[in-house]
């Protein structure tokens, strides 16, 4: 499958990234090149083939119901960008 | 001879045996770090002091008899992308240049409980993606061997500090072969366990499936020991396997009784250097004179390994990276450039009277996403998350990142058959030594073939190990890399040890020369 | 053009799972604190942070899925779901895709008041995710800034999802009180809906039968209702504004994309939500940083046998074994569990089950919402209320004193043989008793006339007198008494 300026310009918008008119360019290029590379994969026959999502599988692994100290405030938003004495702030998620 | 020519299995018998101290020893590799660092660039962030304090404070604590830890005073270095909330944890990346974790990785834990001096931060392709270290976003590490070329990546730090002699021990990660690629092109011992032998808590996230922390060091011997300190189960990481750790370092010395060595028939095939192949062959070779027998087989599923790691890691990682959106923590891009910008294309528009352009306008929540993460992450990083939410979005799903899950268990397949019939697999880390700072930059599908021989490993979970095995004629590193099935750690040392005991090649240290070209 | 329409309803709800700790990590569930106090590398996203799975929220989410009927697959596993929004850390939201916890269930509902007939609402599936945070508009910054708190991120939900079976607002509403009764007497989520415990989204549109045959409306999602009533209310109206909007517009389902709109309460209306074209491509694959879950059939009959009795088992039992009304029963256990269990108690400590039933039906719940209290607060205990009404079969207490008896042990706490002495109830004996209806009749020789004459009802002028002289006269055995005495002069 050729991969498209439209299809970079929407991934870009689910990746939230915001590409330059080079970047889009290039990596229409790039990814176009990857893609038609990783297209080989179609020639695998994999019927009846289970996925593999864990390199090693385990299952079943628990943790109990404790509640554990939690982070002191401060130092769970001395990270943020932007914050106050409560929170974390961004510009506005409705509207804006 | 130099404190910075031991072994660390040396430097721990000297401390022992109060020949040196830990403040002696850390001083001497922050020497050699003083005065060829600035040269090599393996190292993002070195706090000499703290180190000493550290190293002091070991030393009196033996000097009165208290219990020390099993790396007690022996330095050692951190890839930076191990959370340690004595420092920051940069990953190489813009994004997070000054993010300081609120906690331990449980290896940077681990260390720490066994008193080790953690001597400093190593350089790394951002976010561990890449396989020569050109992707960092704040320097260079040049290959200790000839400093025009790459040290490999992503653990390039890792790999030239312990060539460089500049520590006897570094931790490093491996995805795709981050650590055994690097190990081979710059002439040190880089292993990568058993996915789920070490706990991944606190290492920051490439491609959760795939990761896994490891060993880089001068012998076989002292990775056994820093994977000893390292390994076990985790209950904060549920993929950590929870099962006894042997004492490698026990048991190392032990050569294999009837050795079956698998050789595999698709990694020589076109593409191999005639150096790396001589070299690898010959390596064999010496296991045969060593009482091994060798025999061909087939993983006829490896050659899509390479497709399927492409499909699944940028996959993994674009979901991983999804977190860097300049709200809780890393870099968020400036408020008023945004807003102005914003009202800049919103006027253009209305000028225009494009209203359909108007409506897909990004919000200022939006926008500013796209910004601070499109400032924070390099090309690479970029590259990748525009390649695995391509994969996963609508309409791929089932074409690439499913397909790649199957294939994924077909090369584990391939292995498992493998391995009723040999021991360990053997074969070349990479298809040609060390390449030229720049060669490939333009060329991103070439720079992923770089982890041919490598991928395998990290997508059927095994152990592999890079040893050096000779060469080039123009004096660049080759390694060798064995592999073995799931949790054959201590079968995996002991044949690398076998090897080492019978070769000098892991002896040979940069020259001179190397050292004293300047740039 | 005068049509009718059926409208088709489906229902997801999401549950919190009554943990102490998070699904993923320890930090507290407790609601109400401090906004970002309860939170941790992990929940906060933070690099290098993994989660780990809550085995007690996978607990109470196999009950519950068991409870509904639901098919419990062998291999269950964890999914990302891929979104930005400020409040989801991590970029994704750990949830289950294809491959959820269980499906195929059902959920049987009835009406008290007959208004529909008795119906399976089927269950496509129950999956477990975590919640996500919460964004206030900060209007102290002085900025136009939403300030994020993540307390409430990484608490565990189970989503119920039901197929489009309702067919009316009252059927929604039975839904989702039958879902709440069963939560609650599982003991797997308070429901609190003030504090977003129970938190319900509708699927809705319209069947209509036209001259081309049958066609549907678009579907309309329906969210921000904060009560069951609101669910009431939006269905109604969603439903009347569809039609009106299918009668203007001839739009059927497949000409737009689904919609989703908010219920604003005051203003009694749904509005459409503003939504971004690529908002629905999630991106979901299995979250590698999580292992699989395997469950055995053993182990799913281990928790079937552990459930004990359901809402449907208790009004069956209520029934059959007390011969109480359909009516009763309801009231019993849509009360909750507690109440059950205090009827239950009260009935085995007296010798009358239909009497136990009216007077917790009657006195004990009015009493519990005049108080605004709860039955575990109520100050009789069952085997006092048992007391009073033994007292009373036994004729210990007069039928017309319970009433007074009853709200002094309620004041006071105390058993009904110290009621009865503080009330200064004394059984008044049979001779006593005859003595002064003969008085009364001796001194009322009209009445006597009267009831000789066929006039029965004229002794019910000596009752009030009889009451006046002892306070504890049962007026039955007055009315009897002094029937019997007048007939024999």
């Amino acid at each position: 499958m050729a991969i498209t300026r439209a299809d970079v310009e929407k991934v870009s918008l689910l990746a939230r990234l915001q590409l330059s008119e080079t970047e889009i360019e290039t990596l229409t290029v790039e990814l176009g090149k990857i893609v038609a590379y990783v297209d080989q994969l179609s020639e695998v026959d994999t019927d009846g083939v289970a996925p593999m999502a864990h390199a090693v599988e385990v299952s079943n692994v628990f943790a109990s119901d404790e509640v554990k100290t939690s982070l002191p405030r401060e130092q769970a938003l001395a990270n943020a960008p932007s914050h106050n004495p409560r929170g974390y702030l961004v510009p506005p998620v409705l509207g804006g | 001879m130099s404190v910075v020519e031991h072994s660390a299995s040396e430097l721990l018998e000297l401390l022992a045996r109060g020949d040196a101290s830990s403040v002696e020893i850390t001083q001497a590799y922050l020497d050699r770090i003083a005065t060829d660092d600035k040269q090599i660039g393996a190292f993002l962030h070195v706090d000499p002091d703290a180190a000493l304090k550290q190293a002091a404070d070991v030393d009196r604590r033996r000097k009165a008899g208290k219990q020390i830890g099993k790396l007690a005073g022996l330095p050692v270095a951190v890839k930076d992308v191990l959370c340690d909330s004595d420092t920051l944890t940069t990953c190489a990346s813009q994004m997070l240049k000054s993010f300081r974790a609120p906690y331990n990785s449980t290896v940077v834990a681990k260390l720490k409980a066994a008193d080790a001096v953690l001597i400093g931060r190593t350089n790394m392709d951002e976010f561990a993606m890449g396989g020569s270290t050109e992707n960092s976003s704040f320097q260079l590490t040049r290959n200790p061997w000839d400093r025009d070329r790459v040290p490999g990546g992503s653990s390039g730090g890792a790999a030239a500090c312990v060539a460089a002699g500049m520590a006897p021990l570094s931790v490093g990660t491996d995805t795709g072969g981050s650590i055994r690629q690097p190990a081979g092109l710059c002439g040190v011992v880089g292993m990568k366990p058993t996915y789920g032998r070490v706990s991944r808590f606190g290492l920051v996230a490439f491609a959760s499936s795939l990761d896994q922390v490891g060993p880089l060091s001068r012998s076989t011997k002292d990775a056994a020991l820093l994977l000893e300190t390292l390994a076990g189960h985790d209950p904060q990481d549920a993929t950590s396997l929870d099962t006894e750790v042997p004492r490698y370092t026990a048991s190392i010395d032990q050569p294999l009784e009837g050795l079956r060595l698998g050789i595999v028939r698709e990694h020589f095939a076109e593409g191999l250097d005639k150096e790396v192949e001589a070299a690898v062959r010959e390596a064999i070779k010496v296991y045969e004179s060593l009482g091994a027998t060798v025999k061909e087989i087939s993983l006829p599923h490896s050659k899509y390994a390479v497709a399927t790691y492409y499909v699944i890691a940028p996959s993994e990682a674009s979901s991983n990276l999804a977190r860097y959106d300049g709200v809780h923590y890393g870099h968020r891009t400036d408020r008023a450039a945004l807003l102005e910008e914003l009202a800049a294309e919103r006027k253009q528009l209305e000028a225009a009277g494009d209203q359909a352009a108007l409506d897909a306008l990004d919000s200022s929540l939006v926008r500013m996403y796209r910004k601070s993460r499109s400032e924070g992450f390099g090309s690479e990083v970029k590259r990748r998350i525009m390649l695995g939410a391509y994969a996963l979005s609508a309409g791929y799903y089932d074409a690439y990142y499913l397909k790649a899950l199957k294939v994924r268990r077909l090369i584990r397949q391939d292995f498992d058959a493998a391995f009723e019939e040999v021991d360990l697999i053997a074969g070349p880390v990479t298809a040609q030594p060390a390449f030229k700072i720049g060669e490939m930059a333009d060329d991103p599908l070439a720079m992923y073939l770089v982890d041919l021989y490598t991928v395998s490993a990290n997508l059927a979970g095994l152990p592999g190990i890079s040893i050096p095995c000779g060469f080039s004629k123009s004096g660049l590193p080759i390694g060798l890399q064995l592999q073995a099935r799931p949790l054959a750690e201590e079968t995996l040392f002991r044949g690398a040890r076998m090897f080492e005991q019978a070769t000098d090649w892991h002896q040979r240290r940069p020259g001179a020369d190397s050292r004293a070209k300047k740039h | 053009m005068s049509q009718t329409y059926t409208t088709i309803i489906g229902l997801e709800v999401h549950v919190q799972l009554a943990t102490d700790s998070k699904l993923f990590c320890g930090c507290s569930t407790q609601f109400g604190a401090e906004p970002n106090t309860q939170t941790c590398p992990v929940c906060i996203g933070m690099p290098g942070s993994l989660p780990v799975m809550n085995r007690e929220a996978y607990d109470l989410s196999l009950k519950t899925a068991v409870a509904v009927n639901c098919e419990i697959p062998e291999f269950t596993k964890w999914d990302r779901k891929q979104y930005f929004y400020p409040d989801l850390p991590k970029g994704y939201q750990i949830s289950q895709y294809d491959l959820p916890m269980s499906a195929n269930g059902y959920l049987e509902i009835h009406d008290e008041k007959d208004r529909f007939e008795p119906k399976r609402v089927r269950i496509t599936r129950a999956h477990l995710e975590e919640d996500a945070g919460k964004s206030v508009h900060d209007e102290q910054a002085g900025t136009a800034d939403s300030e994020i708190d993540l307390n409430r991120t990484g608490t565990p939900l189970l989503e119920i999802v039901s197929e489009p079976d309702m067919r009316s607002s009252a059927e929604a509403r039975a839904y989702l009180s039958e879902l709440k009764l069963l939560l609650t007497y599982l003991g797997v989520s308070d429901c609190n809906m003030q504090e977003g415990s129970l938190r319900v989204d509708a699927n809705v549109n319209l069947h209509l039968d036209t001259d081309e045959g049958k066609v549907a409306t678009p579907i309309v999602e329906i969210k921000n209702m904060n009560s069951f009533r609101a669910v009431e209310r939006a269905l109604d109206y969603e439903a009347q504004r569809q039609f009106r909007v299918w009668q203007e517009t001839g739009k059927k389902i497949g000409d737009s994309p689904k919609q989703t709109r908010g219920w604003d309460d005051a203003a009694g209306i749904t509005r459409g939500q503003r939504s971004k074209e690529e908002s629905s491509d999630y991106r979901y694959f299995p979250d590698p940083d999580l292992v699989p879950i395997i469950v055995t059939s053993e182990q799913i009959q281990e928790v079937k046998d552990a459930l004990g009795e359901l809402p449907a088992d208790f009004r069956n039992r209520l029934i059959r074994e007390f011969g109480l009304s359909s009516y009763d029963t309801d009231v019993l256990v849509n009360q909750g569990r507690e109440v059950v269990d205090y009827f239950l108690e009260v009935a085995e400590h007296c010798d009358d089950a239909k009497a136990a039933c009216n007077w917790v039906t009657q006195e004990v719940l009015r009493a519990l919402k005049e108080r605004e209290s709860i039955i575990s607060e109520f100050a009789i205990s069952a085997t006092n209320l048992a007391g009073l009404i033994q007292a009373i079969v036994e004729g210990k207490l007069p039928k017309t004193r319970a009433k007074d008896a009853f709200e002094l042990m309620m004041v006071d706490g105390i058993d009904v043989a110290s009621t009865v002495d503080r009330l200064g109830i004394e059984q008044v004996d049979e001779s006593a008793l005859e003595s002064l209806c003969q008085e009364l009749l001796d001194a009322n020789p009209k009445i006597v006339a009267d009831v000789q004459s066929g006039k029965p009802q004229a002794v019910g002028a000596l009752i009030g007198q009889a009451k006046k002289r002892n306070p504890n006269v049962d007026p039955g055995r007055v009315r009897e008494i002094c029937l019997k005495l007048a007939q024999q002069e």
